[in-house]
């Protein structure tokens, strides 16, 4: 399923979306950068509370198909600016994390 | 390719915002060279954490990366306090991050396994209060 369709079918909101098309495989939650570094598979969908401009490095060089921000977490405008230059999708939600792990598993 | 391609970086260490910059720089020019993806994120990944490291715990450093027939090495090289116990910084989970650093998602102590683990090799040359070496290889083919 790529990102575009599981925003959709989620009802995640798009914050940008440069590569679209990127298909998603499996989930990652976590917001100590070092642990997604190390763990977070290519293709996965990360979900994090967490929105500095370090957090859109990290889902550049783990590869992660979209980062999910949760409990309605928004990154600064510029911030947003900076992911769709790298190409990372963005999406919010306003669920925790652990909902929006089961919405994620049901889609896929 | 029969020579060998260096890559360059000065990794600023007073600017949080544009910290993992060269690494990002360094994945690009890897997949213009055609690597394959595991390998470009394995590399990417060992020098995200080694820049990172220079940019909180040493005050910036100077990142090199040279692609050679057979492998990829990175050198990381800072002016910063040096590690004074090798062994247990290599351990998951020890680290010495500040909290505002930390409130920022690092500090989890996973940076120098998360180094190891995804390259062939890694050496650490450090001496108190002159600086820390780091040097990864990552083999192709
Ligand atoms: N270049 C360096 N200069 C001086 N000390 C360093 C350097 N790199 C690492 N260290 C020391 O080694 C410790 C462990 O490093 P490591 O990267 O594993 O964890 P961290 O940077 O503290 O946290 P994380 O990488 O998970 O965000 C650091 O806390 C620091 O004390
Ligand atoms: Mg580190």
């Amino acid at each position: 399923m790529t990102v575009a369709e599981l925003a959709a079918g989620c009802g995640f909101e798009v914050l940008c979306l440069p590569e679209p098309e990127r298909e998603v495989d499996g989930v990652y939650i976590g917001d100590l950068l070092s642990w997604v570094m190390g763990r977070a598979r290519q293709d996965n969908a990360w979900i994090t509370i967490m929105s500095n401009v370090n957090v859109i490095a990290v889902g550049t060089l783990s590869d992660v198909s979209c980062i999910l921000f949760a409990e309605g977490v928004l990154p600064e405008a510029d911030i947003i600016e900076t992911a769709k230059a790298k190409g990372v999708n963005l999406l919010v939600t306003p669920m925790p994390a652990y909902e929006a792990a089961i919405k994620l598993h049901e889609a896929l | 390719m029969s020579e060998e391609l260096v890559f360059r970086y000065d990794v600023n260490g007073d600017d949080f915002t544009s910290a993992g910059q060269a690494s990002v720089q360094v994945k690009r020019n890897l997949r213009q060279l055609g690597l394959d993806s595991d390998t470009i994120r394995r590399v990417s990944i060992a020098m995200y954490e080694g820049e990172i490291n220079m940019v909180i715990h040493a005050g910036g450093g100077v990142a090199e990366v040279r692609v050679s027939e057979d492998c990829i090495t990175i050198v990381l090289t800072d002016k910063g306090p040096g590690i004074k116990d090798i062994e247990k910084a290599m351990q998951e989970g020890y680290s010495t991050a500040p909290d505002e650093i930390r409130s920022l998602g690092f500090g989890a102590g996973m940076g120098l396994p998360n180094m190891k683990r995804h390259t062939d090799s890694i050496e650490i040359d450090s001496v108190l209060g002159v600086g820390t070496t780091i040097t990864m290889k990552v083999n192709l083919g």
